[in-house]
């Protein structure tokens, strides 16, 4: 059987190394009384269920449909996004950094893969690979151009690199032709990518 | 450290390559990486923990995936912190002799400190030495230790956007020597100062960083 794909989370696969190893330790923590095996479970559960960007976008919705929550959003992000109940680790200092005709922003962490956890769940993998971290503060409009969002030269772009605790998110434009619709619906329009800021709605 | 993880700017490191409905882990033993990083004894400093991902010999750490770099992190740290021993990590068997411990998290705490937010702002005497507008350099500073002072801004100018207050700074606080709050401040950089002047003239760079990695401009 060939077993040079890059998939390795098959059931009928042997283990690899790695899951071996890991398997290991936490056998190793868990007889040493360090680690509760059922709250490895819940801190799982936490960030496969409760966390995502289907929080960061009930936030971008309520902005666009809300005036006043939206100034609240732009001076104090982290306090206007724990009015929706979204708080927590790798969310402690948000900004909330808003698109317009002719701003464009985009954020990353250059030394290692600061997200903000609460409002986007955990990061996708070219996030915190070395080809995003390492081209979009030298090249913003390239790395754009690879996701398929070209800009106007005369559109300012504005690059985030989250070197300490901040952590940013993006408020996208809201799309033509959304005037009228509800907060849920608007929601459903909000995209992770549109958050970081690699896509335009 | 001029290690491989400050990687801004850097070329050749190949395509984006972006996954269509991307789950949050790739594999079950990913799951149980972050799951162990999060609960284990030695959380508790984010900075030590960066710092540990950053010691990863530099050819390993560009070979290695995220949740491997984590899990290397994780056990060094273990042994570090002494709540492991080699001769443990290696057997996998816990040492007879060794006192049971007890657990940082049991599951009915896990969403409540998860979703309780701490913070690194910390009250200080001392005044900010910049406000918005100022103009500062980044110093062009080499340290071997944990910095969050990117290369590519050493020695460039830029100007205050704003100040955070007072964050736990992490070249202290990843070494042991306490959290030593400074000034935390978002600085904009040009990107024709930052990459010369075939940058689009209107486009910037923004980064936070603390009062020592600065001085007036």
């Amino acid at each position: 059987m060939p077993h040079d794909h890059p998939h390795h989370d098959h059931g009928q696969e042997p283990p690899s190394d790695i899951a071996l190893r890991v398997k290991a330790l936490e056998s190793l923590l868990v007889e040493k009384g360090l680690v509760d095996p059922a709250a490895l479970d819940a801190i799982v559960d936490y960030y496969e269920t409760r966390v995502g960007p289907r929080n960061g976008a009930r936030v971008v919705a309520k902005a666009w449909s809300d005036p006043a929550f939206r100034q609240r959003l732009l001076a104090d992000a982290t306090t206007a996004i724990a009015e929706l109940g979204y708080a927590g680790g790798q969310g402690e200092h948000m900004v909330a950094v808003e698109n317009t005709p002719t701003t464009h922003n985009l954020v990353v962490c250059t030394l290692c893969s600061c997200y903000p956890w609460p409002v986007l769940g955990l990061p996708p993998v070219w996030y915190k690979s070395a080809p995003y971290r390492s081209r979009a503060v030298i090249d913003p409009r390239g790395v754009l151009a690879e996701f398929g969002t070209e800009l106007a030269p005369d559109v300012e772009v504005r690059v985030w690199d989250s070197t300490a605790e901040v952590r940013y998110l993006v408020v996208p434009e809201r799309p033509a032709g959304a005037e009228g619709l509800d907060e849920a619906a608007l929601a459903a329009l909000v995209t992770r990518d549109g958050m970081i800021g690699t896509a335009r709605l | 450290m001029n290690g491989v993880h400050d990687m801004g700017g850097m070329h050749g490191l190949g395509p984006i390559a972006p996954e269509a409905d991307e789950p949050v882990f790739h594999a079950a033993w990913e799951r149980r990486v972050h799951a162990l990083v999060i609960a284990s004894p030695t959380r508790g400093n984010i900075d030590a923990g960066r710092h540990r991902r950053e010691l990863i010999p530099g050819p390993d750490y560009l070979r290695m995936t995220y949740y491997e770099r984590w899990f290397a992190a994780l056990c060094a740290m273990l042994l570090q912190g002494g709540a492991v021993t080699a001769e443990e990590l290696a057997s996998g068997v816990a040492d007879p002799a060794a006192p049971k411990g007890t657990p940082r998290l049991a599951p009915d705490q896990v969403a409540p400190a998860l979703s309780r937010s701490g913070s690194y702002l910390r009250d200080t005497a001392a005044a900010p030495a910049f406000s918005a507008g100022d103009r500062v350099r980044a110093r062009n500073l080499h340290p071997t230790g944990h910095t969050r002072l990117p290369r590519y801004v050493r020695g460039r100018t830029g100007m205050i956007e704003r100040c955070h207050g007072a964050h736990v700074f992490p070249d202290s606080h990843a070494h042991g020597g306490g959290e030593a709050p400074r000034p935390l401040y978002t600085v904009r950089f040009s990107a024709s100062e930052l990459w010369g002047p075939d940058a689009a003239a209107r486009d910037s760079v923004s980064l936070d960083l603390w009062e020592p990695y600065l001085e007036r401009a």
